[in-house]
């Protein structure tokens, strides 16, 4: 049966709703997805780590869980809130409906929400700390946790999802060129980074976010992908020094999301939390060296400061919907990074062309190095 | 890149008459469109055939020509304007066969126009079946297997390869004509032939079927720069085999993940950068196989569409206006979001609603067919709600069908439920629920229906949940859980055996009321600055009501229905404007996607819900205006009228009390005794015995029909007992669902008189009858069906004095407050009223366009207190009705063709999906004029097939005469043959049916006749009569069936032949009126 649960945020605001997947609490950042497809990406998303995720479009699950989407090993959100879920899923490639996933991996979900009002909320106020109980329905004492959550601002998380030693990613591999080798430091990193990157015919190792530079070099990598990630990129200082050494030997580099956040502090520059962050598959993203846009992914509440770099890195692209910066590149060095998901999953695949780009400074620099 | 300066004047298309497969979605795209050329600076010419558009409006475009779509017309335009530019992408397929007509005769060449929106090449490509194939091959996608054949043999050489069922598919054709499934060798013999004929390129696709596979459609944007969105998805809950505009539709698709999902955007950027769709709206249709996920493109329309249109409204994202941006050069990032007013229009919409539309039928008219690839639907409405359930069932409640949501009492044995379930039709949504309530599994409702199991399941849980509700007593819990579910008061009232009014009372003793959300394009992560609202049951509304004090509420007219369509909706729009005018905050609701008035900037609030007693009153007292305008939605909210009354609402203009005694034969008939105004002898019968007596009493012939109907449903003249009888039993036979009121209204029938109508204001002190119209078919033939001319071609003066009299004595008698619509039939020399209409007609439109007056907003402000003598000039007011110094005449368009096996003949019961009009010098001219916008060309010479009933043999002399005068051969059976003779007329014999061959079929098709004449003879007739009309029909032949519009075809005939018909536009015409009218009322 579908017990009841309760969301609290640190504004005071109880919501009742009815529990849809694992019995149990949580606590975290509340934030809203407006994605309409991609829910199992979005729950699998490392960079979910440690918040409440309430998506916007009001039926999730329709097509249950598929064993291609998955973007990590599980789900790292704290918990899960929308208005319906879906019991009988239906999609050739489904494999499990989201509530058993749900309870499987013990994530406490609430379903039965007005997520429309909450998100207008979350819009005005900004992310809140909130808490999710299935077992705690006495409102103000849950509302008593959420005030108690730990804010994103400070805390490493990367720590928390980042693999524990290196690994080979070989899936959707398809030989193209010679055998480049890229690591990929893995912040949090989604499998769809890795999957953009084999198949550009790419050999890809994954390693921890606090391998050294040494280390990170002596597997003599033709370049170096930063990954997205959860949470704040300041206290991730140990990965900072390591991508300023890796800078200094003028490796091609890729960031993306944190990576490109953790990126621009190597470069000195600073990172901001911005008021509601930026969580859909819907963003306009302009390149304003060819002027067009593209319809981007973007999952994140930190962004980097333009003003605070140095004149060496230009901006490369903006957001058309509050000109936030969106990309950078650095003019004497080969590296340059986005902070919208290039890979998409989900979203629209209208940035893949990056992961080429990335793909031509490795080239170049390799035929720099060995002229044959 | 900044719009370009090198164009100053373009002409826009428009799509024409209403038919079934084009309906007032491209009055919607042409406004929008037209209003964003002329606010960057652009002159905007406009040519459409129909004056029941807000398009055709004096102030929209800048010059405005009601003239037939045709390639000549259209040069005409173009000689006389020399736009740089035209923008035929706004004007559906009428539009773009239009311009692909115009360009291979040379014209589009010849004036140095430039396309906008949609190449040549483009059009080509996305039209031409053939074509398409290669292109999409070319970019590697996978495509149904098809071949294209010119003729049967080929055909069936192709049916070899491919196997059955084939999909035919007619090249150049709207909506599917000349479409369908052929299941075997015969089927397809039959089905080609048809396409053959219908295609007007002569070329059918034969097609490998994705019967039963999922169908998707996504609409999207590309603009010069490469820059692409996807504005919305769709996902057909009916699957492939139905036409998307005879499905239920949901957007966004709800059954694909992100992968699937974006593979397919994937291949919509390829298919448009490949057909070439540079700058504009296009819309894509997927199949996937519903177990292996093989996806194929189905079909592309480089254009806006049904389909973009009912996008825009589900979005708020403005399709239409953004690709009139696009193609005078702008790109999507230099545009601004409308409803966010902060967000470029470069993003796709994300959406935080479920949004459901449900086709709207005239099976009534025309008998249940199953559904095909044929568009049969001739109207729809869109539903919001947070979830699918509610969404369909308030789209379902939305349709005024009768249901008050997934509604569905019947039962049946498991074999007809299996029948009713594997074939697709319009209640088959409703066997849905009576197989689930039977306990049928959803997987085998899912299997049988090839419907996607997730809709079944989710109509599965409304099943349950009202076993739950009927199982249970009436609790706050349960009642706030069923109005989520989107249960209906009158719903919830069955299930629980009480009143509706008990329902909202106990709803509201447990504070349960609606909440009200945005539409906003990005699910709540924006501030949206429009108000355009849905109503939903959950925790918080968006916004606050409206703050200004004058608020008055517009009740739309719903779903588009035969004898109610665009002609209302213009009626609701044309009030918004004048409220705005009057310092009014105009609040519409409605229901219809294809509509002006469900776009978001055409009243100050819009709430986009079903016409109900329910939905209204929720937003009445909401909002709490001033009043309410129930007099130009047609009958939806006048049916509502009464209710909304009693609960206390007050209604602006025309009162309850004043719409009853219309409406009630008896009182009516004592306030016309009471003015000494003559109406023709009638009675009310409830039961045979005395309507047979009452029919005796009168004297046939006689008109029949039940009380209360619109667009004469049922209708039907009778000419003796027994007919009278057949008459009874079939209203007895259909009785029980939808007549309210069982009694029967029986009429003296005045053969052979002239019927006219009128529409006046009044306002209690003065009337203005804004317009006579005098029709060309005699009465009897419905008059939504009927010709007719304004001003009246033939009427005397004396006539037309009696009818001013009459018109004023009676919008006095009845307390009008704005409009008022009056039938009248002359029999020489005598005039009587047939029935009188409180409220917007049919005709507002097409009076308004004839005579440069607002006659609608006129009525809003008439309504909202102002007087006529401050409204109007004194001499207009004074002198009305004002004869203008040209002809303005109207034409129905009739839906025949897309219903295989109907007779194609007027009657008293209205047809008619559409009307076109002609405007000229003189009555011949403009009914040449609206014959050839109709789609029939009266020809300048050649043969001439005559016969006629009996009673039309003396008339049809004259016709016959100047036919041969004018140089046509004769051809008629032979008795007409015999009879033409005794007059010195000579006609040449063919056989009638049955009497050797060749014989007049044969010679129809042969193509052997430029025009067939025949007049049906009694409504039981089918036999050599209907094998004529209806061949005709589907050869496109030019066939009168009506005797007076074949001695105004003749006089056509002979001014066309005098001297070709030129084009003015509308402001030209209005300069030469005796008086002027300020533009803002």
């Amino acid at each position: 049966m579908r017990g009841e649960a309760l969301l609290a945020l640190e504004d005071g605001t109880v919501l009742r709703g009815r529990s849809c997947g694992a019995a149990g609490e949580a606590c975290g950042e509340a934030v809203f997805n407006t994605a309409m497809t991609g829910y199992q990406e979005v729950l699998t998303d490392p960079s979910y780590h440690g918040q409440l995720v309430t998506m916007t479009y009001p039926q999730i699950g329709n097509y249950g869980i598929t064993a291609e989407d998955n973007e990590s090993r599980k789900p790292w959100l704290a918990g899960f809130i929308t208005k319906e879920l879906c019991r009988n899923p239906s999609n050739w490639q489904s494999i499990e409906p989201l509530d058993f996933f749900l309870r499987k991996h013990g994530i406490v979900a609430i379903e039965g929400i007005d997520t429309r009002a909450l998100t207008l909320r979350l819009r005005e106020k900004g992310a809140l700390r909130a808490a999710l109980s299935t077992l705690d329905l006495n409102p103000r004492s849950l509302l008593a946790k959420a005030r108690r959550a730990p804010s994103m601002s400070g805390s490493d998380l990367v720590r928390e999802v980042s693999c524990e030693k290196a690994y080979r990613w070989t899936e959707g591999f398809r030989q193209r060129g010679p055998a480049l080798h890229v690591v990929v430091y893995d912040f949090g990193a989604k499998f769809g980074i890795l999957r953009c990157l084999a198949r550009q015919g790419l050999r890809v190792t994954v390693v921890p976010a606090s391998l050294g530079a040494a280390e990170a070099l002596a597997l003599k990598p033709d370049g170096v992908l930063l990954s997205n990630g959860p949470g704040d990129p300041e206290p991730v200082a140990y990965a900072v020094e390591t991508i300023r050494r890796l800078l200094e030997r003028r490796l091609p580099i890729f960031g993306i999301c944190l990576g490109h956040q953790l990126l621009g502090l190597a470069l000195g520059g600073k990172t901001f939390k911005l008021k509601f962050g930026h969580h859909g598959l819907n963003h306009p993203v302009m390149d304003l060296e060819t002027r067009g846009v593209a319809i981007t992914s973007q999952n994140h509440g930190f962004c980097v400061d333009l003003a605070s770099l140095p004149r060496e890195v230009r901006t490369t692209h903006v957001s058309l919907n509050d000109g936030t910066s969106e990309g950078m590149a650095h003019s004497q060095l080969p590296a340059f990074s986005v902070q919208y998901h290039p890979e998409a999953s989900a979203g629209p695949h209208d940035s893949r062309g990056l992961f080429v780009r990335f793909k031509k400074l490795m080239l170049e620099r390799r035929q720099s190095i060995s002229p044959c | 890149m900044p719009k370009r300066t090198d164009i100053k004047k373009i002409l826009v298309i428009g799509s024409g008459s209403i038919v079934i497969g084009q309906g007032c979605e491209f009055d919607y795209s042409g406004t929008q469109g037209i209003k964003a050329l002329r606010e960057d600076g652009y002159e905007v010419v406009l040519i459409n055939s129909n004056p029941a558009t807000i398009m055709t409006d004096p102030e929209l475009a800048d010059r405005t020509y009601i003239e037939p779509l045709t390639p000549e017309f259209l040069e005409e335009v173009l000689k006389r304007e020399r736009p740089q530019a035209i923008l035929p992408t706004l004007g559906g397929q009428t539009a773009l066969n239009l311009t692909v007509a115009a360009a291979e005769r040379g014209i589009i060449e010849k004036y140095g126009v430039e396309l906008l929106g949609a190449r040549l090449e483009t059009i080509r490509k996305a039209e031409d079946r053939q074509l398409f194939k290669q292109c999409m091959q070319q970019i590697g996608l996978d495509l149904p297997k098809s071949l294209v054949v010119t003729d049967v043999s080929e055909a069936k050489q192709a049916a070899r390869e491919l196997g059955f069922p084939l999909i035919v598919r007619a090249s150049f054709t709207l909506g599917g004509t000349g479409g369908g499934i052929a299941y075997h060798l015969d089927d397809l013999r039959q089905k080609v032939h048809a396409a053959l004929e219908a295609s007007p390129v002569k070329k059918v696709l034969l097609e490998e079927s994705a019967l039963g596979w999922k169908e998707f459609e996504l609409e999207v944007m590309r603009d010069a720069k490469d820059n692409f969105v996807v504005v919305c998805s769709i996902e057909n809950i009916d699957p492939m085999g139905v036409h998307t505009g005879d499905s239920l539709t949901v957007a966004p698709a709800m059954t694909l993940t992100d992968r699937q999902y974006q593979q397919m955007r994937d291949e919509a950027k390829k298919v448009v950068s490949a057909i070439g769709v540079e700058t504009g709206g296009c819309n894509i249709q997927f199949a996937v196989h519903p177990r292996t996920g093989r996806r194929v493109v189905v079909e592309i329309n480089p254009r806006v569409s049904r389909s973009s249109a009912l996008a825009s409204k589900a979005t708020g994202f403005p399709i239409a206006k953004i690709a009139a941006k696009l193609a005078v050069g702008y790109t999507l990032d230099e545009i601004r979001n409308d409803i966010t007013k902060a967000t470029p229009a470069c993003f796709e919409p994300s959406i935080d609603y479920v949004v459901v539309k449900a086709p709207r039928f005239a099976f009534e008219k025309f008998g249940d067919f199953p559904l095909d690839t044929a568009m049969k639907s001739v109207g729809e409405v869109m539903a919001i709600g947070r979830t699918f359930k509610e969404s369909i069932q308030k789209a379902l409640r939305g349709l005024e069908g009768g249901k008050a949501g997934f509604d569905f009492e019947g039962e049946a044995d498991a074999e007809t439920l299996l029948k009713k379930l594997s074939l697709p039709s319009s209640g088959r949504v409703y066997w849905i629920k009576a197989a689930l309530r039977s306990g049928m599994s959803a997987e085998d409702v899912a299997e049988t229906t090839q419907i996607d199991p997730w809709f079944i399941h989710q109509f599965k849980e409304l099943v349950d949940f009202e076993a739950v509700l009927s199982a249970s007593r009436p609790s706050r819990e349960l009642l706030r859980q069923a109005k989520g579910l989107g249960f209906s008061d009158v719903q919830l009232a069955r299930l629980w055996k009480r009143t509706p009014q008990a329902m909202r009372a106990l709803r509201r003793r447990h504070g349960l009321r609606p909440a009200f959300k945005l539409v906003d394009t990005c699910a709540g992560e924006f501030r949206s600055a429009t108000p355009y609202f849905y109503s939903t049951y959950e925790d918080e509304s968006d916004a606050p009501p409206g703050k200004s004090r004058k608020k008055v509420v517009i009740l739309g007219s719903g779903p588009n229905r035969i004898g109610q369509g665009i002609e209302f909706d213009y009626c609701c729009v044309q009030s918004a404007l004048a409220l705005r005018a009057l310092g009014c905050e105009s609040i519409m609701v409605n229901c219809n996607p294809e509509t002006v008035s469900t776009d978001y900037d055409t009243s100050d609030r819009l709430y986009f819900e079903p016409l109900t007693f329910e939905n209204v009153m929720d937003i009445v007292e909401r909002e709490r205006p001033l009043g309410v305008i129930v007099q130009f939605g047609g009958q939806t909210p006048l049916n509502l009228a009464a209710a909304l009354e009693k609960a206390g609402v007050p209604i602006l203009g025309t009162q309850v009390r004043s719409i009853d005694i219309a409406e009630d034969r008896r009182r009516f008939g004592a306030a016309l005794r009471e003015l000494g105004i003559p109406a023709p002898e009638n009675g009310i019968a409830r039961d045979l015995r005395r309507a047979l007596a009452l029919a005796r009493s009168i004297g046939y012939p006689v008109m029949a029909r039940p009380s209360y109907v619109l667009g004469g449903r049922n209708m039907q003249i009778i000419y003796d007992d027994s007919g009278l009888r057949d008459y009874m039993e079939r209203q007895r036979a259909s009785r029980g669902r939808a007549e309210r009121h069982p009694s029967l209204l029986i009429d003296r029938f005045l053969a052979d008189a002239t019927e006219v109508d009128v529409d006046a204001v009044c306002d209690g002190k003065d009337v203005f009858i804004a317009g006579v119209m005098e029709h060309i078919e005699e009465a009897g033939i419905h008059s939504g069906d009927s010709a007719c001319t304004l001003p009246p071609h033939s009427l005397g003066q004396a006539a037309l004095e009696t009818i001013r009299r009459h018109t004023t004595a009676l919008a006095l008698k009845l307390e009008v407050r704005g409009l008022i619509n009056i039938q009248f039939a002359v029999k020489d020399g005598a005039v009587y009223i047939l029935e009188a209409n409180p409220r917007a007609s049919r005709t507002v439109p097409f009076v308004s366009k004839a005579t440069g007056i607002p006659v609608a907003r006129l009525a809003t402000s008439v309504m909202l207190g102002k007087s006529l003598s401050r409204l109007l000039p004194r001499k207009l007011l004074a002198e009305s009705p004002i004869a203008p110094p040209y002809t303005a005449t109207k034409e129905a368009v009739l839906p025949f063709i897309k219903f295989p096996g109907i007779d194609p003949r007027l009657g008293p019961e209205m047809k008619s999906t559409g009307e076109v009009m002609g405007i000229d010098v003189d009555f011949p001219r403009s009914f040449a004029k609206s014959q050839e916008a109709s789609g029939l060309t009266l020809p300048a010479s050649g043969s001439v097939f005559i016969s006629v009933r009996d009673a039309d043999k003396p008339e049809v002399l004259h016709v016959a005469r100047s036919l041969r005068q004018m140089g046509f051969s004769l051809v008629a059976t032979r008795n007409t043959r015999e009879f033409l003779g005794r007059h010195g007329i000579e006609a040449e014999r063919v056989a009638k049916l049955g009497e050797g061959k060749p014989d007049v079929v044969d010679l129809i098709k042969q193509r052997s006749v430029s025009l067939v004449i025949n007049t049906p003879s009694t409504q039981r007739s089918r036999s050599d009569g209907y094998a004529i009309r209806r061949t005709a029909l589907e050869l496109n032949v030019p066939c009168i069936t009506n005797i007076h519009s074949c001695q105004a075809a003749v006089h056509a005939i002979a001014a066309a032949r005098e001297a070709r018909l030129t084009v003015k536009p509308l402001q030209e015409y209005y300069r030469q009126l005796p008086y002027r009218f300020p533009a803002e009322t």
